[in-house]
């Protein structure tokens, strides 16, 4: 153990002693830098509800708001919109027909046209594949991405195609239907990110 | 050693910091093989754009302003208002997409002449984590004029992030710093860009030239030169690197480039919307995106081969195999040296099913650079999927077709042509 006067031993524990601390020293410092990436309390803060009149909305028309720095889609969709929708021949092109995905809506848009109030569908224009905002392509007729298209969402970026209910098709990039934020009515006042008194 | 005897102020110097040895040694007595062709300049092109890169870059920082409500009026307020400003950011815009053809150029001559090969490869790895960095300055760079293709872009590239299983959102977050993309984002981007990776990216540099100057340079013949001495040591095939070749060949290649570099500059800055894309003329805005989002074209190939994995795969979804494949398509690039199993270097001496590759390859890559910027259409899809196959087939086949077919003789002494 001693020899020529160097204790190995020692000298491996105090290396080992200062590595550690070192060690404990870097996490310590990287610990702040890394986590100063987060959103800071400002970013956090800024994420209110907000509220739209939706009274106007004519039959088959889209607005787009913003809502958390993302465009929120509300279309007031027709009588022939939502028999599609209901139809077994578009149904058996998606991927998640009945919203079983449960990260994607709240429990009172989990129905077959995934809207809390029929007509109105409130989704985010938001790619579930990588977050392009879809184009709103109601017409029924053929398409350069889809020969029998029956109306629905477009994401040009990649490709996705999504129904008149957000819903996606089988066989696209985007793997879940576009999401629908919390949402509700009072009057012709829709507010986004709240799920209100009755939900 | 001669330089040690030497008086006045050079041997003052010298004996204090190694200033002629190290001259000597990377320069006037670096020996390069005599039969270097015109493939041999790009090495030394990209320091060159790398110099305009930093040197305009730093100037640009003087009247640019990162944050999401200034950067957009302060290019626009550099290419009207401030004298010379328009030249200097063309010169930074031209050079970073010349940057590109000239390492793919440079990349090109590696697999062209077996350059990656031993003991070559860390070499190759020094440039492949090079070329990496420079994807990563590069994309962030194209984010700080904050036009529309510059927010669409990073929305894309960030949430590639999200496939990563379990952690993929909250890392998502992270790395934007809001719950979208934001002068947050900008921000950070703007100090990873000019500070961060140019500081790596000179690093790695200079590792990636000792690595060289150790080994010594490859040839268009793959003949090791360092075999065939004379009696000072010197190979019999090699030159001095200064002047043979700084002033004999480089010069004369860097007056070419830049003939070319100051006529798109001049003439042809934006490149028909191929350096600086039309949409990103239009300040970002959050809620519509571009009708045809993709990557400046330099991106283009491996953006193709994310687009192409659009089906599911066992128990992997299209998005996450969309991007284990493109981060495949850049990992195995790493590995060529280990994956090249052929008795020669150079294409001249290899088998023709080697020379096939290589050329099919080479075109299956143009063809997804260009695939990367066109729309998503259903034929469009399958031409990339069947590059990505032949891109793949190249390097995973290549264990297998270098090994078993006939090679040329490759001669003693590097050869005139």
């Amino acid at each position: 153990m001693n020899q020529d006067g160097v204790n190995k031993g020692r000298r491996r524990f105090l290396m080992g002693a200062t590595g550690a601390m070192g060690a404990v020293g870097g996490v310590g410092v990287a610990w702040p830098l890394l986590s100063s990436w987060q959103p800071s309390e400002r970013a956090k803060a800024i994420g209110a509800p907000v509220a739209v009149d939706v009274g106007s909305l004519g039959e088959g028309e889209m607005i787009s708001v913003e809502w958390r720095g993302k465009p929120i889609f509300i279309v007031r969709r027709t009588a022939e919109m939502l028999e599609t929708l209901r139809s077994d021949e578009l149904r058996g092109r998606l991927s998640d027909p009945d919203s079983d995905n449960q990260n994607q809506q709240p429990e009172y848009a989990r129905n077959d046209v995934r809207s809390r109030e029929e007509e109105l569908l409130v989704v985010e224009g938001f790619c579930t594949h990588l977050g392009c905002a879809p184009q709103y392509r109601p017409q029924v007729e053929p398409q350069s991405f889809d020969d029998n298209w029956l109306g629905g969402f477009f994401c040009a970026c990649h490709g996705s195609r999504f129904d008149m209910a957000g819903r996606v098709f089988r066989g696209v990039p985007a793997p879940s239907n576009l999401a629908v934020p919390p949402h509700f009515r009072e009057g012709d006042m829709l507010t986004i990110g709240e799920d209100g008194e009755t939900a | 050693m001669s330089t040690q005897d030497k008086g006045g102020l050079m041997g003052w110097i010298d004996a204090r910091l190694p200033v002629t040895r190290t001259i000597e040694k990377h320069v006037t007595k670096y020996y390069a093989p005599k039969n270097f062709n015109f493939f041999y300049v790009f090495g030394v092109l990209a320091m060159l754009v790398f110099v305009n890169q930093i040197v305009t870059g730093i100037w640009l920082t003087m009247k640019y302003v990162p944050s999401a409500e200034e950067a957009f009026r302060s290019v626009e307020y550099i290419m009207r208002d401030v004298e010379w400003g328009w030249l200097i950011r063309y010169m930074h815009s031209t050079g970073a997409s010349m940057f590109f053809v000239v390492i793919y150029l440079h990349m090109f001559r590696a697999l062209l002449y077996g350059s990656y090969q031993k003991p070559r490869e860390l070499v190759w790895i020094f440039g492949m984590l090079l070329y990496l960095m420079l994807m990563a300055e590069a994309f962030m760079g194209y984010v700080l004029p904050w036009g529309q293709m510059s927010y669409w872009g990073a929305q894309v590239i960030i949430s590639l992030f999200g496939a990563v299983p379990i952690i993929g959102d909250p890392l998502v977050e992270w790395i934007r710093g809001d719950y979208l993309i934001s002068g947050a984002t900008l921000n950070r981007f703007f100090a990873l860009h000019v500070i961060a990776l140019p500081l790596v990216l000179a690093l790695l540099v200079f590792l990636h030239i000792v690595a060289l100057h150790e080994v010594g340079s490859n040839n268009p013949d793959g003949v090791d030169i360092k075999k065939n001495l004379d009696e000072n040591g010197v190979p019999r095939d090699g030159i001095p690197f200064h002047p043979y070749y700084t002033i004999g060949k480089d010069l004369v290649g860097v007056v070419i480039f830049l003939m070319v570099f100051c006529g798109i500059i001049f003439f042809f800055p934006t490149a028909g919307g191929f350096f600086l894309e039309t949409a990103n003329f239009e300040p970002a805005d959050p809620l519509t995106t571009p009708e045809n989002i993709h990557p400046v074209w330099y991106f283009g190939a491996f953006y193709s081969i994310l687009r192409a994995m659009d089906f599911d795969l066992l128990f992997l979804e299209a998005k996450l195999l969309g991007v284990l494949t493109m981060g495949a398509a850049i990992a195995i690039l790493f590995v060529l040296p280990w994956l090249d199993r052929s008795p020669v270097r150079s294409w001249r001496y290899k088998g023709m099913i080697s020379r096939v590759s290589l050329v099919v390859f080479a075109i299956a890559f143009m063809i997804l650079t260009w695939l990367g910027i066109q729309p998503v259409t259903t034929l469009n899809t399958i031409l990339a999927q069947i590059c990505t196959v032949i891109y793949f087939a190249f390097f995973l086949g290549m264990p297998f077709y270098t090994r078993y077919e006939k090679t040329k003789p490759v001669p003693e002494r590097v050869t005139n042509r």
